[in-house]
């Protein structure tokens, strides 16, 4: 796992390679936009009837997360499940396994425009959180400084190298998450409701086998 | 002999027309359950297929439904319905006709369930649409006959097959339906009859007299055709000379790539400002709806094309075709000729003009394997279960149903006869629940089962999200391309096209040069651009590849010791192929290995059929990636599979050891891009994936995820899931011929002519310009996109971080 090693506010901080962001000096481990229960919520509402299965396929990478960085704090950045309802939809063995993530750990649920109200499962549920010199909300507030936040899901291309890749985005000021969940898409770092939010130089940290950094 | 009834006779004469025998014997045999004619284009086809209709309805009026049409093209059911009112008006018959395709207003479409005209025409999604009504019943129940157009086209694909099963549904309400089946030139007439027939029932077929012998020559040029490329650019002033001498051109093109950067350069050489115009299928319907128009008047001198104008639309008095870029396929080349000379016995004239040397063998191939009568086309498989699930999903919109009864239905379509019942019950438990291993969905079925057995859908609403997805025509996802300002559409553009566009970037489009502002809404915005040289768009098109017949003929002509056939150049040039590399043979192996662009290029000949070049594509870079070649993607056609890397192949023998080929291949295969582009065409159609959303599609687009995910998510939870089974059936069907890599490897033995080059071969050069390219996601990509994004830290002076 090669990880992307950089500093916001002088925090240290890494991107890792799967999307998760590793903040050392706070053994804290973020994700942003889980989505879980999306299948869910998309047959509830008389669609497709997608593979079941995205759940398990997202628990599983943030267990390997959690363990590799030995995170004793997990935040979930907002829009960790796709609908309020979609907690419900939760099958008894991701229960438990989510159970057995947050046993013995911090576990913050941060909430998101698409999970506003309190989360049932365990866990504290916050609007915001301020950990150091950062702040971590689900959606990126106009002039704030030392902000950490999900919601856009980017994702960049390098061009001439292959199709985009969810990607983190930072400058001085600010660092948005891509997406961790599974059944996520991406937004394109060029599109102004991202690109407006950053002033240059700033970053963009492609995932996939290994974090690769490149300008924005 | 059934007589003409005499209004018909007296009009047939004041207009000085003769019935053909063939409408005849249309006539005469109106009465079969099926029947099937083969005509040329111009030999009258689509009135005998209306005859008896308008025979029937003039000696007994009545009211209702009496005649659907089916085409392939919204625009070719507009058309016949013009030709249609003529002779109606002029008789003054007692009939309505009307077309209902998705150019039809909404109260207009709401008129025609109430109030059917008596011939409707329609195309086969509009068809399939109509099924999913619950009014249904009423409308089709006085429905006598049914007429599919250009049958031969649709039979080539899904939308066949989902035409054929709501034919099944139309035969339930309206038993005794009759159908007729028009179609051009086809190499097995009985085959395409049979998939028509219902249930395993005899359909004659009627040929019509074929008329003369098409005149169809290759173009001579003053400068010989390029070593490779693919517009035909060089013989733009030739072209244009036969553009003058005639009264209209069709000028046929491959791909609408090619169609774009040929019409711009037909245009900056066109001095006498003829009116000539661009026609595919990329350009808004406006666009092209003004090419069709100017064209049935009679006022354009030439219209460059595509596959778009392929079909038997009557385009008034065209007396030429030119087909730019070789035909890859004798039937196709044949219907397209038909295009040329409308007049019954007149013959067709056509002139080839090969785009690179290689097309010109390709071309002198195809003519004379056009002169033999030797057409070609690939078998069709049993009827795909994807069309099937979207079939049951449709006719649950129409109400409830009985399981056993809708499976005898599929049952009586010819291409599904072979359909199991396990099978059909599988499609139904995906339609129903997902058919996963996992039972997730008890509380939010698609589907459920009510007391009485019956079928329907578990919440009504879902009608209106499966109407809107109805269709088995994939395409790609596209954006709109409008003029900044002005609010006109000027086509589209494929969305992976779009995101590689930066502002101030300008491409082709209609033939005129734009530059690109930016995104807005989904909507491509642009404004013109003076620019005399664009960065093209480029297209996914479709993909011809030679047929297998036309490519053992090529291989015939390359093993020649001179070429007395082909043009000086050509010839001029497969000897210096001979000089500077080899000429490849029956019974060895020529590899070239040569630079290109930065990458090493290794080009593999092997003259087993695409399917196969693909497949070995996929078998030479697994091994070249376990090799720590870091291939990055190759394209594959009918003679060879070109594949390019970050290193060299030093060695190609062992890369074509037949020894452990096989292992590992299903793992490569499954993560191959081929699989995954195949799985979302699947799932597209079964219904997993909706393209279509009541609510327009959103801004922002982090709401949509790839196909490829779903992909990944199956083959690691689920790896039997029915629509795993439906890709692989599929992909295979299309990817691998083992057989026929095997034969290769068995006739080669292992003897390999390895040629390095400093440069691209003669005979390689073609394979460069090959659309489909596949990607090879390992290792060499992996690095190659740390390099890019090191060189563009370095250059924004980051790399320090």
């Amino acid at each position: 796992m090669t990880a992307h090693a950089f500093t916001l506010y002088d925090t240290p901080l890494r991107a890792l390679p799967s999307g998760a962001l590793h903040i050392p000096g706070e053994a804290a481990l973020c994700v942003s936009d889980l989505h879980l229960g999306k299948s869910d919520r998309i047959a509830r509402r008389g669609g497709g009837l997608l593979p079941p299965y995205e759940a398990r396929e997202t628990l599983a990478r943030l267990e390997a997360d959690i363990f590799a960085t030995n995170a004793r704090q997990v935040i979930c950045l907002g829009d960790s499940f796709d609908d309020l309802a979609a907690q419900d939809s939760l099958g008894e063995a991701e229960r438990l396994w989510l159970a057995r993530l947050q046993a013995g750990r911090r576990w913050i649920w941060i909430e998101g425009n698409h999970d506003p109200g309190p989360v049932e499962l365990g866990g504290s549920h916050l609007a915001e959180m301020r950990l150091g010199a950062l702040v971590y909300r689900h959606i990126a507030q106009k002039g704030a400084e030392g902000e950490v936040s999900g919601h856009y899901h980017p994702k960049h291309r390098v061009s001439g190298a292959g199709p985009a890749r969810a990607a983190f985005i930072y400058d001085q000021r600010r660092l948005i998450l891509p997406a961790y969940g599974t059944y996520t898409g991406g937004l394109s770092t060029t599109d102004p409701a991202i690109s407006a939010l950053f002033k240059r130089p700033a970053i963009a940290v492609l995932t996939g086998s290994r974090a690769i950094p490149t300008p924005l | 002999m059934t007589p003409l009834p005499p209004a018909f006779s007296d009009w047939f004469a004041a207009r000085g027309w003769q019935v053909h025998p063939h409408q005849q014997e249309m006539l005469d045999r109106a009465g079969e359950p099926a029947l099937m004619l083969i005509a040329p284009t111009g030999g009258g086809k689509t009135l005998a297929g209306f005859l008896p209709t308008l025979a029937e309805l003039a000696t007994e009026p009545r009211e209702g439904l009496h005649t659907l049409y089916i085409s392939p093209l919204k625009a070719l059911a507009s058309d016949i319905r013009r030709n249609l009112l003529v002779p109606i008006s002029e008789m003054n018959l007692p009939i309505r006709v009307e077309d209902r395709t998705g150019d039809t207003s909404a109260t207009r479409k709401k008129r025609q369930r109430v109030d059917p005209p008596h011939i409707l025409l329609t195309t086969p999604e509009s068809l399939a649409l109509l099924t999913s009504y619950e009014d249904a019943p009423r409308m089709f129940a006085g429905l006598s006959r049914v007429i599919i157009d250009e049958i031969h086209a649709l039979a080539e694909s899904k939308r066949g097959d989902q035409l054929m099963l709501a034919l099944s549904r139309l035969e339930a309400v309206a038993p005794g339906l009759r159908r007729v089946g028009l179609s051009a030139t086809v190499e097995d007439p009985p085959a395409l009859a049979a998939l028509m027939a219902r249930g395993g029932a005899p359909c004659p077929v009627l040929q019509a007299d074929p008329g003369p012998d098409p005149d169809i020559a290759m173009l001579r040029t003053e400068a010989p055709p390029p070593w490779s490329g693919g517009g035909g650019r060089y013989a733009i002033g030739e072209i244009f000379d036969e553009v003058k001498r005639h009264r209209t051109t069709l000028i046929f093109h491959n791909t609408r790539a090619q169609a774009e950067i040929f019409f711009h350069h037909l245009w900056l050489a066109n001095t006498d400002d003829l009116p000539i115009g661009i026609h595919h299928g990329s350009l808004s319907r406006e666009q092209r709806d003004a090419v069709e128009k100017a064209m049935t008047e009679g006022q354009l001198r030439a219209v460059v094309c595509t596959g778009s104008l392929d079909l038997g639309i009557d385009w008034g008095d065209v007396d030429l075709v030119i087909q730019v870029g070789a035909p890859k396929n004798v039937k196709r080349l044949i219907q397209r000729i038909g295009r040329a000379n409308h007049r019954y016995n007149a013959p067709s004239k056509a002139l080839l003009v090969p785009a690179n040397r290689f097309e010109v063998v390709e071309c002198v191939a195809a003519l004379e394997a056009a002169k033999a009568h030797d057409l070609d086309g690939d078998p069709r498989g049993p009827g795909p279960l994807d069309v099937l699930c979207q079939h049951i999903l449709i006719r649950a919109c129409a109400g409830p149903f009985d399981e056993r009864e809708l499976f005898h239905e599929v049952r009586s379509v010819g291409a599904y006869a072979g359909l199991s019942r396990a099978a059909f019950d599988d499609c139904l438990d995906f339609c129903a629940t997902g058919g996963y291993a996992l039972k997730a969905y008890d509380r939010w079925q698609r589907l459920i089962k009510r007391p009485d057995g019956l079928w329907q859908l578990r919440d009504p609403r879902a009608a209106q999200r499966i109407r809107m997805n109805i269709g088995t025509i994939q395409d790609t996802d596209t954006l709109k391309v409008r003029l900044r300002g002005a609010g006109k559409p000027l086509g589209e553009v494929e969305e992976s096209f779009a995101a590689t566009l930066s502002a101030g970037d300008t491409f082709l489009i209609g033939g005129q040069i734009v530059r690109y502002e930016g995104l807005k809404e989904m909507t491509v915005e642009v404004s013109r651009s003076a620019a005399k040289k664009p960065r093209v768009a480029v297209f996914q098109g479709t993909k011809f590849s030679t047929s297998t017949q036309l490519s053992s003929r090529i291989l015939e002509m390359l093993l020649q010791k001179t070429w007395p056939a082909l043009p000086d150049h050509t010839a001029a040039w497969l000897a210096l192929q001979r000089e500077l590399s080899h000429l490849p043979s029956h019974d060895r192996v020529l590899v070239e290995s040569f630079p290109h662009d930065g990458l090493a290029h290794t080009c593999f000949y092997g003259f087993a059929g695409r399917n196969a070049q693909q497949t070995l594509g996929l078998l030479l870079t697994r091994r070249m990636e376990t090799a720590g070649l870091n291939p990055l993607g190759f394209v594959a056609t009918d003679y060879a599979t070109l594949i390019w890397g970050l290193d060299e192949v030093a060695d190609p023998a062992p890369l074509l050891q037949d020894k452990g080929l096989r292992e590992g291949l299903d793992e490569w295969l499954k993560s191959n891009a081929v699989m995954k582009r195949t799985f979302r065409g699947a799932a597209t159609i079964a219904g997993l994936i909706e393209r279509n959303l009541p609510q327009a599609r959103k801004s922002g687009r982090q709401a949509t995820f790839s196909s490829d995910i779903l992909y990944d998510t199956l083959r690691k939870y689920d790896p039997e899931h029915l629509l795993m089974r439906i890709t692989e059936a599929e992909a295979m069907r299309g990817l691998v011929d083992f057989g026929r890599i095997e034969e290769f490897l068995a006739r080669t033995e292992g003897r390999v002519d390895h040629v390095r080059l400093e440069r691209v071969s003669p005979l390689a050069a073609p394979m460069l310009l090959e659309v489909g390219k596949v990607p090879i996601v390992g290792e060499g990509r992996e690095r190659l996109v740390a390099q890019e994004a090191a060189a563009l830290m370095a250059e924004a002076g980051l790399d320090g971080l």
